[in-house]
């Protein structure tokens, strides 16, 4: 019974379907607006969705000219043939899979714990030093990966880590975007819920754990999509030799530049690689929205 | 110049007594930040430190680096004339697709905030996505073939635009151009994510305040409310769109090749590649890194005292 009311008063109160228009907006500018959001949509749309459609092509339609954008008969056989080949090859399709899933899941599960212990004291601690490293690190992302690889190159060959998995994953932890992401959302966190938990006893271990991280999980998500992005689209070309340690992502790319007789697994390769950061992104968009909402670079 | 340092010690004498004091107290921060700070300072700080020291040695992994001064630097400027094509390149895409990027971002995201929130969803996937799809830019190479096969050719032959068909990547007047479009897609990436979620996040009771306060357009009202309120929304973005537009190098090597013809479409990071991990001149090719952070720096440090001053 009381439900039933419940539902009946949502119904009263519920928003009106056509939003009353705010002041300063003219109907023609909206609508030329909207023209050319959809106009520009279509053509940021456009290579992602030909690709998509080409991998779905048949070969005859691959070389077909004038090309047609949309796939007459669409079919599954780019990519049983891209298995086809992955199983052909001397290092099994499996253990390409192993490696890019093993790198991406301890790279990520390492930078979260690792940066968002940083970040937590940077946050919410005031200790000398906080504001000076919280700069270098916000310098830090101001440059490439590029600038940093030699250096990076032969300290790893020092520590022995060429040519292991290790030497993708140890500097993934250290990435200055997820702890700057991280910091800034923690800045959110009320100090009262810290300063709370400890009058009840608990140290600095036990607020990090059962406090704060449990609210900040939005920010959990977005460290884990740009860490996942990163290492997932990872070649690691430059640090492993060995074949069967490298990444499917490299494994796919060598199949792609097999040349024109690989034109259908080569499209199809491009869906593959692409469909996981995407699929990832629409998944969690409304989380890694929350917590880009903190981002800005204060001065 | 003994007698200054001693009086600096004396007057900060306290400032470190109880700088310490306090550092003694927060052991635990240190703990905490401690994983991290060793992680971040051999694989960030160390090797820009490493790098600036190596560019003063002629080294190649194999004998020990030997001492040259600024010899590197000099070559670099004076002798070798590709670094020259490579700067001019680098500087030409991120004068152009830098500041267009960064606007762009801003631009749509602004445009989409209005929109009803499944819409917005949907376009946002929309704009990301090709900045995060993995190599999707080699489809490009599809559009412009160089034959008349080619989409773009074929098109414009059609039209009778061109009576032959053009080599896109091989003809050094239109690779930078092409790479330009293709790295402009790709353009609206982490700083556009910053903006739609900063332009959700303002007070909508500011915008209230403005009508009554007589703003005429939807021009006053972005200059006025919302630019001052996104300042460092902005601040993070034009970060992220300087550090991509200085680092390009995946696409121009993935569309034009590695080395392009005439190196028309060689970046710093491709000489740096190229001397790197080729050549194996390791000093040298620190030597191009510095550079190449130097100027990244610069120019960030340049553009964040400009954006300070936008809606004042």
């Amino acid at each position: 019974m009381s439900k039933k009311n419940k539902k009946t008063v949502e119904k009263e109160y519920r928003k009106p379907l056509v939003k009353k228009r705010k002041p300063n907006r003219s109907i023609a500018g909206d609508i030329f607006l909207y023209l050319f959001l959809v106009f520009v949509a279509f053509v940021m749309a456009f290579p992602i969705i030909y690709a998509v459609s080409s991998a779905l092509k048949p070969l005859d339609e691959l070389f077909k000219f004038p090309p047609k954008i949309f796939a007459q008969n669409p079919t599954l056989d780019n990519f049983s043939d891209l298995f086809v080949t992955m199983g052909k090859s001397w290092v099994t399709f499996s253990r390409y899979l192993f490696n890019t899933v093993f790198i991406t899941f301890v790279g990520t599960a390492g930078h979260l714990i690792v940066a968002s212990m940083g970040a937590f004291v940077l946050a919410k601690y005031e200790f000398p030093g906080n504001a000076l490293f919280f700069r270098i690190v916000t310098v830090s992302m101001m440059f490439t990966g590029y600038v940093t690889q030699i250096p990076n190159y032969m300290l790893l060959n020092k520590l022995g880590w060429i040519d292991s998995y290790w030497a993708i994953i140890i500097p993934a932890f250290a990435s200055p975007m997820g702890l700057f992401l991280m910091k800034q959302f923690m800045e959110g966190l009320p100090t009262s819920l810290i300063e709370a938990a400890k009058i009840d006893g608990a140290n600095e271990w036990k607020v990090f754990r059962s406090i704060v991280m449990p609210n900040v999980k939005p920010a959990w998500m977005t460290l884990i999509i740009f860490s996942v992005q990163g290492l997932w689209n990872n070649k690691a070309a430059t640090y492993i030799y060995s074949e069967e340690k490298k990444t499917l992502v490299y494994a796919l790319q060598q199949i792609q530049a097999g040349g024109i007789a690989r034109t259908g697994q080569g499209a199809a390769v491009l869906v593959v690689v692409m469909i996981v950061p995407i699929a990832i992104f629409i998944f969690s968009e409304s989380q890694i929205l929350e917590t880009m909402a903190s981002s800005g670079l204060k001065d | 110049m003994k007698e200054f340092f001693h009086k600096y010690w004396v007057m900060r004498k306290f400032d470190i007594s109880v700088a310490w004091k306090k550092a003694k107290r927060s052991k635990n921060c240190y703990l905490f930040l401690a994983p991290y700070a060793i992680l971040f300072a051999m694989f960030f700080v160390y090797p820009v430190i490493a790098s600036i020291f190596y560019s003063f040695t002629y080294y190649n992994i194999l004998e020990a680096p030997r001492f040259l001064g600024l010899q590197n630097y000099i070559s670099l400027i004076l002798e070798d004339d590709i670094f020259l094509t490579s700067i001019k390149n680098t500087l030409m895409i991120a004068i152009f697709t830098g500041p267009l990027g960064y606007i762009m971002s801003f631009l749509f995201a602004w445009l989409i905030n209005e929109l009803p929130r499944w819409v917005r969803s949907v376009a946002v996937v929309v704009f990301y996505a090709p900045s995060i799809a993995g190599n999707c830019y080699v489809i490009f190479s599809v559009f412009f073939r160089g034959d008349a096969y080619g989409y773009v050719n074929a098109f414009l032959q059609n039209l009778g635009i061109i009576d032959a068909p053009i080599l896109w990547f091989i003809n050094p007047t239109y690779m930078l151009p092409i790479c330009m479009v293709v790295i402009l897609w790709m353009s609206l990436g982490t700083g556009f994510l910053s903006f739609v979620a900063g332009l959700q996040g303002i007070d909508k009771s500011q915008y209230e305040a403005g009508y009554m306060d007589g703003i005429k357009n939807r021009w006053q009202e972005l200059w006025y409310i919302t630019l001052p309120n996104m300042k460092p929304m902005l601040m993070f973005g034009a970060v992220m769109s300087i550090t991509t537009a200085f680092g390009v190098c995946d696409v121009t090597m993935a569309l034009c090749g590695y080395p392009s013809t005439d190196y028309a479409a060689r970046t710093i990071v491709t000489h740096l590649f190229d001397y790197g991990f080729s050549r194996f001149e390791m000093g040298y090719a620190c030597a191009i890194a510095t550079i190449l952070f130097l100027m990244m720096i610069l120019c960030n440090k340049a553009i964040q005292s400009l954006l300070r001053r936008v809606g004042t």
